[in-house]
């Protein structure tokens, strides 16, 4: 009896040493997020669904915008059609959430890359690269003469009241020593309402935000963004921390995207690159990071094309910006920081070597 | 109890009696006036409807696949056609009394303005129109033959609302032959619809077993009923939203966790359970003791003694109570918009972050709030026909 339940308690031990053996002795890849995602045929993936230029429903009932493109770029990359993504509206309150329990493969829903968010002792996620560099930042009527964050000294500035936006504000006037009056309100809408009524001479929140309000308000030229950013909002898809390989085949696609940029391949002449690529076997650099050779593809557990299948589905990391938040879109935000590091950006991929 | 008839002298003596009532008539007057005006030229002049004409499918149906939505085309015709018949038979000999005039004047308007002024697809108009025929015909024809119908048919017609529930479930979500379309495609006027009907459906029954349990003898029963009320009635909604949201995720292994619409639906029918259930015993409560001794000692067991004597007293006490509630829900289930479900608010919202229509939140807002308003006025109305129906002072006159 006694000898049966000590067999009992070995009995999970037994299992899970017998877990650790299959996974090592595949030899390849051995996610069990991608091999989830392969099985079900379809990637689940978090957006926040309300955010303009990043994720919103069409009229026609399809999911756009720059993250819900990421969600695209993975789908492509692993499953081979874009179409395979199953979106979930979440809140920023249960995003986390709905990741460690597995609700959904992918995260991309403007989330702030953080030590404590990365940290395993923190909301322990991991980071794919950052598609998005934002920061907040201040906007004030053009005819009110301001051109810093110093003229702004005395003044009032509508802020959200509760944000980390209040804090950062308040922590880089106490550092210029300016003092001023904050109007805090309870929502962006009665903020921005504000703002436009007159009752403080600036408004400050993420510069995207900004910039996509000001579309919406009556006289649009008539306001700019002063030049200072207050904080650093790295947005980034995330996964969770105990599947490397899976986070490495989205970091990678997210990579694919950019670095496809910086070689000049788009939506449009991909297929002209596959074929030139083909027929020219000193290009060895197009080769592989195209799949015609090596085993890039093999090495992360995706298909040999899985750049070629991203950048066809969504186009390049320069296009994705631009049909979504760029000149391609009503917000016109300026590439900023998102400019290739060859341009004096950000974006910078590593080497597909 | 009389009430007096609008008249022209009666308005005069009452508004115009002194000169400062004049004056405070006068001012009130201009003030509606200006107000009225100005909300007019907006909706006429100033507001920008694209965002509601380019998105009437997002807002009736979310993300239901275009190429399923005949389904949903059928079931709006079914319901047509079975409103259309109740309301003819519950009026029966052919009659149309100024009251049926007025609706099928309302609902012919609707089928033809509405569709105009939301610039709908010629089809789509059409579709409306046929579905307003359909059921001014069958209203018309139930009401001209109703006499003819044998008795133990017309029994039968009540039944037709729960076998159209169960047809509407299976026309939505598919199976038994159809293509399956998932809960996380519901949206729209459709998910809010289903979500509150689901609700209102479920917690009415579970509200009054809640009730009768608060009041048995046995003291297992009784404090179970009491702990679970009070304590659903100590949590706010949204908490409870986000706790089925977001534990059951965890605690189910994935996949073995119902979807995230129908963990809503549940959530929302527990929750409306416990207060239904204290309307309902608070009809219990007004009931004289001596109705359940009186059934007892005529030697009625105690199920039946409750299932005919005391809950149809209690129930019509408790019923505007009752009704109250369920109105309560249909406006909670904008809340779903907070989990992220695309019911009628959280469409709303993701129309509004569509970068074509940023800052078009009034209009929007003044749509859904006339939506919301014609669903709890029809609540409204259907509970106040059937608390004229149910009155007995009113069925032993007629």
């Amino acid at each position: 009896m006694v000898r049966l339940r000590k067999l009992a308690l070995c009995a999970p031990l037994l299992v899970a040493l017998a877990l650790v053996g299959c996974a090592s002795d595949g030899g390849g890849i051995q996610s069990q997020k991608l091999n989830g995602v392969k099985s079900r045929g379809k990637l689940l993936c978090g957006v926040d669904g309300k955010l303009p230029g990043f994720s919103f429903v069409s009229p026609d009932g399809s999911y756009s915008g720059l993250d819900v493109d990421v969600c695209r770029a993975v789908a492509a990359a692993t499953l081979g059609d874009p179409s395979k993504v199953e979106f979930r509206d979440l809140n920023s309150s249960e995003r986390f959430a709905a990741l460690a329990s597995g609700e959904i493969d992918l995260l991309s829903r403007n989330t702030t890359y953080t030590l404590s968010r990365d940290a395993s002792g923190g909301n322990g996620l991991s980071f794919a690269p950052t598609v998005f560099y934002d920061g907040q930042g201040v906007m004030a009527p053009k005819a009110a003469g301001i051109n810093s964050l110093k003229d702004l000294a005395g003044k009032p500035i509508c802020v959200e009241s509760g944000t980390t936006t209040e804090l950062n504000l308040a922590d880089r006037m106490r550092e210029i020593k300016a003092t001023y009056t904050p109007l805090k309100f309870q929502t962006g809408d009665q903020t921005y309402a504000a703002y436009l009524q007159g009752r403080c001479v600036a408004v400050t929140s993420d510069r995207s935000q900004l910039a996509a309000k000001r579309t919406s308000f009556p006289d649009p030229a008539g306001h700019v963004l002063l030049p200072e950013v207050l904080s650093k909002e790295p947005l980034t898809p995330v996964t969770v921390n105990a599947d490397p390989g899976w986070a490495d085949a989205v970091r990678w696609t997210i990579y694919g995207l950019m670095q496809a940029e910086e070689l000049g391949i788009t939506q449009a002449n991909i297929d002209a690159k596959v074929a030139e690529a083909k027929a020219n076997p000193n290009q060895a650099d197009l080769r592989r990071f195209l799949g015609v050779e090596g085993d890039f593809g093999k090495q992360l557990g995706l298909p040999a094309d899985f750049v070629v299948q991203a950048v066809k589905a969504v186009g390049n990391y320069g296009e994705l910006f631009e049909r979504n938040v760029g000149q391609g879109s009503k917000l016109k935000l300026e590439r900023g920081l998102n400019r290739q590091w060859s341009d004096g950006g950000l974006i910078y991929s590593p080497p597909f070597r | 109890m009389t009430v007096p008839s609008l008249t022209f002298s009666r308005l005069r003596r009452e508004l115009f009696a002194t000169p400062v009532d004049s004056v405070i008539t006068l001012a009130l007057l201009g003030f509606l006036l200006a107000v009225g005006t100005a909300f007019l030229r907006w909706v006429l002049f100033q507001a920008q409807w694209a965002v509601i004409q380019a998105n009437t499918t997002l807002f009736a149906v979310g993300r239901y696949p275009i190429e399923q939505q005949w389904r949903l085309w059928l079931l709006t015709g079914l319901l047509a056609a079975a409103s259309g018949l109740c309301w003819g038979l519950l009026r029966g000999r052919g009659t149309w009394p100024r009251n049926d005039q007025l609706a099928a004047g309302i609902l012919i308007a609707l089928a033809v303005i509405g569709s105009w002024a939301l610039k709908l697809e010629l089809p789509i108009q059409l579709r409306w129109w046929g579905i307003t025929a359909l059921l001014l015909m069958v209203r018309w024809a139930a009401g001209r033959w109703s006499q003819a119908l044998p008795a133990p048919l017309l029994r039968l017609v009540p039944l037709v609302w729960p076998v159209l529930y169960l047809v509407g479930m299976v026309l939505i979500s598919g199976g038994l032959g159809l293509m399956r379309v998932p809960p996380g495609e519901w949206g729209g006027l459709l998910l809010t619809l289903l979500e509150a009907s689901f609700a209102i459906l479920l917690c009415f029954p579970l509200g009054i077993l809640l009730a009768l349990g608060r009041r048995s003898e046995l003291p297992l029963l009784r404090w179970g009923s009491v702990v679970y009320i009070e304590f659903i009635r100590g949590a706010p909604l949204i908490t409870l939203l986000f706790l089925g949201q977001n534990i059951l995720g965890f605690l189910l292994p994935g996949g073995l966790a119902p979807d995230r619409v129908w963990r809503a639906a549940w959530v929302l029918t527990f929750f409306a359970a416990a207060y239904v259930a204290e309307a309902v015993r608070s009809g219990l409560v007004a009931l004289p003791p001596g109705q359940l001794e009186a059934a007892r000692s005529l030697g009625l067991p105690m199920h039946q003694a409750l299932i005919h004597v005391v809950l149809p007293q209690a129930l019509r006490v408790a019923l505007p109570a009752t009704v109250g509630q369920f109105i309560t829900l249909l406006q909670d289930t904008t809340l779903l918009s907070l989990i992220g479900l695309l019911d009628l608010l959280g469409t709303a919202r993701t129309v509004m972050a569509n970068p074509e229509f940023l800052g078009k939140n009034a209009e929007v807002y003044l749509v859904l709030a006339v939506l919301f308003w014609c669903c709890c006025a029809a609540l409204g109305l259907g509970s106040r026909a059937l608390e004229t129906r149910l009155n007995p002072l009113a069925t032993s006159k007629a």
